[in-house]
């Protein structure tokens, strides 16, 4: 029985990381700035946070790259669904 | 016939071509893969009905961020407990392994908990004043299927940590195991940094 261990990760730092950006997401919404601007980043923010998750917690920097092949299969989906709706999104 | 299966009985099964440490770990992968495509669409949909809505509301003046941003600090925290408590079994420390993954119990319970406050606050105060309410309109029906969606796997989470955490008390499951079920808990919190990101703040 094995197990994957990364002692040479800082939890403790992705932690504060995320922290960080999560009150910075909140900051962001009361920023006196143009709409487009506050939506870019706060994806951008929400973005990274989900792949300190992803590559940190939940190991997949250290697994096989295509074990990440395999996590990223549900973007390529969404980014399908996008394109297919496309026309819906934006009709002539 | 005997010889077969005394064959067989000791041979280990081939090892997992992506995760060599064991075959559990790539099945939870693989069902973390599907369950984000559903999520992923739920999430897509969402944003294109609020793109496509002319009278979509300002998604923070009606359900407030205070309770949910603290909700979002849970999960997190409850996240690096996660992380804990497999370093502490993989240490064969039981009984640190038993208080952290313990926590991340007690965190997922908390959540729940918020959640069914905001949703009673939401459904008998704050949505019938901005005259909204599931199944009438959009933005709240878009609202409950997706958080009820992600309240349903924190559930969920809570129930198998608590498997996990018996079962490793009785001696039937190892680190592997935690690990897996490690998994599963961080993808919780994944989806839910997207949702309070999609939902709550944009």
């Amino acid at each position: 029985m094995t197990t994957t261990t990364h002692t040479e990760t800082n939890y403790m730092g992705v932690f504060w990381w995320l922290l960080v950006l999560t009150i910075a997401e909140i900051a962001v919404i009361y920023m006196p700035i143009v709409r487009l601007a506050v939506v870019i980043l706060l994806v951008s923010m929400a973005i990274s946070k989900a792949a300190l998750v992803a590559l940190y917690f939940m190991h997949l920097k250290f697994e096989r790259w295509t074990l990440g092949l395999i996590a990223l299969s549900p973007f390529v989906l969404c980014v399908f669904l996008i394109l297919m709706l496309m026309p819906d999104i934006f009709p002539r | 016939m005997s010889e077969a299966v005394a064959i067989h009985v000791g041979v280990e099964p081939q090892e997992s071509p992506l995760t060599p440490e064991n075959w559990g770990k790539l099945g939870m992968w693989l069902f973390l893969a599907a369950d984000a495509m559903t999520f992923g669409c739920l999430i897509v949909g969402y944003g294109i009905l609020r793109h496509a809505s002319s009278n979509w509301p300002v998604p923070s003046s009606i359900l407030g961020i205070n309770l949910t941003a603290f909700m979002t600090f849970l999960l997190i925290v409850s996240s690096i407990w996660m992380v804990l408590s497999l370093s502490a079994i993989q240490q064969g420390d039981k009984p640190r392994f038993r208080k952290f993954l313990g926590l991340v119990i007690l965190g997922g319970l908390v959540f729940l908990g918020c959640q069914a406050y905001e949703w009673h606050h939401l459904i008998t105060e704050v949505l019938p004043h901005h005259n909204l309410a599931f199944g009438k309109d959009l933005f709240a029906t878009t609202f409950f299927v997706l958080t009820g969606f992600h309240g349903m796997h924190v559930t969920g989470g809570v129930i198998y940590n608590s498997c996990v955490l018996a079962a490793v008390s009785r001696g039937r499951y190892q680190a592997k195991h935690v690990e897996i079920a490690g998994l599963y808990w961080h993808f919780v919190d994944l989806v839910w940094i997207l949702i309070f990101t999609f939902v709550y703040l944009v």
